[in-house]
């Protein structure tokens, strides 16, 4: 199977889920521990808008998604914030808004677009280089701006409160987040596709979150986790002769499921 | 435990009363109800305050009116004559420990530097002086030994002090505390108060309850709230503002040394 590896399109989906991987343990990492896995299901179903909007207009869906996941992170954050509708309404709302636009925008396109079901559930074998120089930029944002406010972000996930208390900005940092979120939502569409997105965003961290103690420490291991889940999902997907994204997913919760009931079998930490 | 570095002796009253907080005709809402109505507040530097009253009565609304954290609706918020927004660096908070996430992996040492944070502090790392000062809050609270446990994994009174720790580690010169006798078990109050005697040489605090018994003799002053306050500026307080306060009868027994203020069962 080794063979393989020469092949381009294959070297494309093994960089892509390597970069999927380290921006989904870093941004993921957050995720978790602020419990906004729904914000970011809310703001990934969203971004189907903006593939929509692409394929009828006829420029790269991949703008199309940076776009709406951007304006779907600041609209939660605003709306949230601003008015009374609560959370969960308006991740709710922002859910169904961004896939009906996606759903007019496609029809509105002329013809057949085969490429929908790809943004859908993904389909790494066929990431373009200007798509993985996209997917390196966004990295290399996300990172910067991780290790730039480490700190503040983590007391304003910890106790945001207190971090007003102190004169952080807290509001500001929240819309940060939410941005490192868009962005990650992005380069994980063409691994395993908007549907599918929160799994990347949420195994490998909550694995980590069992073996470490520090939000550095289950960082680092979650980056190590999403990529070598990408990669052997990738692997066995080949080998297996199914969809990529889905197995990827379904090993992820393979592997979450086996590290939970070992942590039952013989406890190590007290809860 | 016993850290000090007092500035001034103020083993009695200080010689020039300073104004720390003054809260004039304060009403806040708060979620369409009425949280806090009319109230007025001076506070004095080096006053050990205590706040008692009911739960839901709008102790730690007034906590978070002093921080700016919610605006008052009506009437005015003044620390050290400023809005509370202009003296972030001056106070201290602990806030409520039942609302912190037991699950957040965090160790105790990163939750005290937490307290070094400030709006000029973002994009810059911990400094040494920092680090200095969180090895000393942590002293302070006498719990050195255990800086780089997950906060997860600590007792509730340790948590407390974690929490006072990281107040203390902003040298604050008011420090206000919300409930901060809960979830801990009789000795570990014991030593929160004595530390707390300890801090009130060197800074006002103001401090929030809902057991009228955790008012010990400790505190100098005690005011009463249930949506309004009921306040004198001493340690007693009248059987009917306690009964106003608390809606139902309310027994205060001085049982001379010390004193105390104990609700009958009903």
């Amino acid at each position: 199977m080794f063979t393989v590896l020469g092949y381009e399109f294959m070297q494309h989906a093994l960089a892509a889920a390597v970069l999927a991987g380290i921006a989904c343990g870093v941004v993921g990492t957050y995720v978790v521990v602020r419990r906004m896995v729904f914000v970011s299901g809310g703001i990934s179903h969203a971004t189907f808008g903006g593939v929509g909007l692409a394929l009828w207009l006829g420029f790269n869906p991949i703008l199309g998604a940076v776009a709406f996941a951007l304006a779907a992170a600041m609209g939660m954050g605003v709306v949230t914030r601003r008015t009374r509708l609560s959370e969960d309404a308006s991740i709710g709302v922002l859910w169904v808004t961004g896939m009906a636009l996606g759903v007019v925008f496609a029809g509105l396109a002329a013809g057949y677009t085969p490429d929908l079901f790809s943004y859908l559930f993904g389909n790494i074998l066929t990431v373009l280089t200007s798509e993985l120089q996209l997917m390196l930029v966004l990295d290399a944002v996300i990172i910067a701006t991780v290790l730039a406010f480490y700190k503040e972000f983590q007391a304003v996930s910890f106790d945001e409160e207190f971090s007003r208390v102190a004169g952080v900005p807290a509001g500001a940092l929240q819309l940060v987040l939410l941005a490192l979120i868009a962005l990650t939502i992005v380069t994980v569409i063409r691994v395993v596709g908007i549907v599918l997105v929160i799994a990347l965003i949420t195994i490998p961290p909550s694995i980590a979150r069992q073996y470490t103690t520090t939000l550095s420490g289950m960082m680092r291991l979650s980056v190590a986790l999403g990529v070598a889940l990408s990669v052997c999902g990738i692997a066995l997907s080949y080998v297996l002769d199914i969809p990529s994204g889905a197995t990827i997913v379904l090993l992820g919760g393979l592997v979450l499921a086996l590290v939970l009931l070992a942590k039952r079998l013989r406890p190590t930490r007290s809860a | 435990m016993a850290h000090t570095e007092t500035h001034t002796s103020t083993g009695t009253a200080p010689a020039a009363e300073v104004e720390v907080v003054r809260l004039t005709d304060v009403s806040v809402d708060y979620d369409g109800a009425t949280a806090l109505e009319g109230v007025n507040l001076t506070v004095q530097r080096n006053d050990f305050l205590g706040i008692i009253g009911p739960n839901g009565g709008g102790k730690s609304t007034l906590l978070k009116a002093m921080l700016g954290l919610v605006p008052a609706t009506r009437g005015e918020v003044r620390l050290w004559g400023e809005p509370p927004q202009r003296s972030a660096g001056r106070v201290g908070y602990v806030p409520q420990h039942s609302f912190f996430d037991r699950d957040f992996p965090i160790t105790a040492w990163d939750v005290v530097l937490m307290g070094r944070l400030s709006r000029p502090h973002v994009l810059h790392r911990y400094t040494a002086d920092d680090r200095q000062r969180a090895v000393q809050a942590l002293d302070t609270v006498g719990i050195t030994e255990l800086k780089n446990r997950p906060i997860g994994e600590m007792s509730g009174g340790q948590q407390q002090r974690v929490f006072i720790a990281r107040a203390l580690v902003r040298d604050p010169e008011l420090l206000l505390l919300d409930e901060p006798l809960a979830n801990v078990d009789t000795t570990t109050q014991d030593d929160i108060y004595r530390l707390l005697a300890d801090l009130r040489t060197r800074m006002t605090i103001v401090m929030v309850s809902h057991n009228l018994s955790a008012i010990s003799t400790y505190v100098d002053k005690v005011a009463c709230l249930n949506r309004r306050l009921y306040y004198h500026g001493s340690r007693e307080i009248p059987p009917e503002d306690v009964e106003a306060a608390y809606g139902c009868p309310i027994e205060l027994l001085a049982h001379g040394m010390p004193h105390r203020v104990l609700r009958r069962h009903d």
